[in-house]
């Protein structure tokens, strides 16, 4: 389980970009949090992992309290946290099967990792984690060799393999066609399913937020503004969190999609 | 902005009317210094031995021709000392300039006055021509080719640790942000997420400075540090025209194949 309390993070620059953020999340919860830019959807699942210091506040990861831990214990509690992100930050030059094992880090020491030398049940998950998104034949590639929804399965194993509670996913589809985002974002959603992972989605896509989350909440300018399940987005809620706009259109659009995607296959995504 | 509304519509200028004065004013300045200082040179020049240039050159240039060709023999143990002293010197120059450049980067660097010094050493090392640095050496280790290789490798710590240093800030954040955040320690940060990145600045800036040093050792034997300089000042001194047009070749060759291999490294690293 996953609470902040009171999270506030004001930048050097004097942007306030969380004012007080409460927010408790249980095990096992997939939560979209959607907003527009700026509303600090990024700095706040930064602040879970610190890798921005939130100014003020605490956060609980089940017992342990993030934002005092010393740079030991704090390394050893973000192995409990895997983070997906937005262009995939993988290590272009390393193989895929290197960035993969890189989730592995915080478990081995420093000339083991130089050698490659990771133990044998880590490169067996690798191989398990990359067979499961389908990447399997790619594991010897350069990661500058693949495409963007291969690069991103990629990033996913390198979360997974890292054995976590909780995954930050930070825009996890703003690089990918709309296709791809949708087999990123069942794919993230199914692995949290099998794993029993909390996890924390940014995302922009308010369609993509409704479709694949059990709980929505909405951040505007640093603050909560709503919190509850996807079909409580209602045109009024939405205006709140990104000002006046016509989003019928979307809503309808919503319904459509989740019928059509009862029938939808899961194989699918193990292409493209 | 500088768009001007008239009778028959808008007129668009590139700049504004007081920008194009100031512009045509700097050329104006610019133009009148540069015929002073011609003036200047002109009158301190003994135009004698200008116009007598052409016949001593011609007259220089047969007295070269046709080089000694049997020479060779006395120079490959001179250009195998040069290019040694290069690669050496340059080796040397590369394993102390990664960690200045670490510690010169903004993004790595420990603390504000290590980079501070960081950059004095890169600044020090720079700024001396390898002669100087030479001439000093051949003071303090004595003639020959130890003294070439220190002073090559001296002023290469500078002018390497400064382009690694930017190759170091240009990298993507991200990606080390991605090894951060699965719970690695600094070190591992360093050879997963920093290292890959600029594994090939590093390679190329490594055979680039091969490359200049060649050319520079070649001039080191002027003042008795070692390489194919040794024989072309004796040479010189001699006034062996025909030995020198040799070296001159032997040094051009040298050259056109240290560009060939460095370019042919380079491509293959990219």
């Amino acid at each position: 389980m996953l609470r902040l309390e009171n999270v506030r993070k004001r930048y050097k620059t004097g942007d306030e970009a969380l004012k007080g953020v409460t927010l408790e999340i249980p095990d096992g919860q997939v939560i979209a949090l959607i907003g527009p830019s700026g509303a600090g959807k990024s700095t706040l699942i930064r602040c879970v992992n610190r890798l921005v210091e939130p100014t003020d506040g605490k956060i609980y990861l089940a017992d342990t309290e993030l934002t005092t831990l010393p740079p030991g214990a704090l390394r050893k509690a973000r192995r409990r946290m895997g983070m997906i992100f937005q262009e995939y930050a993988l290590v272009e030059r390393l193989t895929v099967m290197e960035n993969v094992m890189s989730g592995r880090l915080g478990y081995v020491g420093f000339w083991q990792s130089w050698f490659r030398k990771f133990p044998k049940e880590d490169v067996r998950e690798a191989y398990r984690l990359l067979d499961r998104v389908g990447l399997m034949p790619m594991a010897d590639k350069r990661a500058d060799e693949l495409s963007g929804g291969q690069r991103q399965r990629v990033g996913i194993c390198r979360a997974l393999i890292q054995n976590p509670d909780l995954l930050l996913v930070d825009e996890p589809t703003a690089s990918l066609d709309p296709k791809t985002s949708r087999q990123i974002m069942r794919l993230i959603n199914e692995l949290c399913a099998e794993r029993g992972l909390a996890a924390i989605i940014n995302i922009h896509d308010v369609l993509l937020a409704q479709m694949y989350s059990q709980r929505v909440v909405g951040l505007k300018l640093g603050e909560i503004v709503y919190d509850g399940p996807p079909d409580g987005l209602t045109p009024d809620v939405l205006t709140e969190i990104y000002g006046e706009e016509d989003w019928e259109a979307t809503i309808e659009k919503v319904d459509e999609e989740e019928n059509g995607d009862t029938n939808g296959t899961q194989n699918a995504e193990a292409v493209s | 902005m500088p768009m001007i509304e008239k009778a028959d519509g808008p007129v668009w200028k590139r700049r504004k009317s007081a920008t194009q004065w100031l512009i045509w004013f700097g050329w104006l300045i610019a133009l009148s210094i540069a015929a002073y200082a011609w003036k200047l040179i002109s009158d301190k020049t003994i135009w004698m031995f200008v116009v007598d240039a052409p016949r001593q050159m011609m007259d220089a240039a047969t007295r070269m021709v046709p080089p000694k060709w049997s020479y060779i023999d006395e120079l490959w143990g001179p250009i195998w000392e040069t290019i040694n002293i290069a690669t050496i010197g340059s080796i040397i120059a590369m394993i102390i300039a990664i960690p200045v450049a670490f510690a010169a980067a903004h993004n790595t660097t420990p603390h504000k006055l290590v980079r501070a010094f960081a950059l004095l050493i890169i600044v020090a090392t720079r700024s001396i021509n390898s002669l100087v640095w030479a001439l000093l050496l051949v003071v303090i280790v004595g003639p020959g080719a130890f003294a070439g290789t220190l002073a090559i490798g001296i002023r290469s710590i500078g002018g390497c640790a400064k382009l690694l240093y930017e190759g170091i800030e240009e990298i993507n954040h991200n990606q080390v942000e991605a090894i951060r955040a699965t719970g690695a320690s600094p070190a591992q940060e360093m050879i997963y997420g920093i290292l890959p990145q600029v594994m090939p600045t590093f390679a190329g800036v490594a055979v680039f400075r091969w490359d200049v040093n060649i050319r520079g050792s070649t001039i080191l034997g002027i003042v008795g540090a070692g390489g194919i300089g040794v024989q072309l000042n004796s040479s010189i001194n001699t006034i062996a025209w025909t030995q020198v047009s040799m070296i001159l070749l032997v040094i051009l060759v040298t050259v056109i194949l240290s560009e060939w291999v460095s370019a042919k490294v380079r491509h293959a690293i990219i």
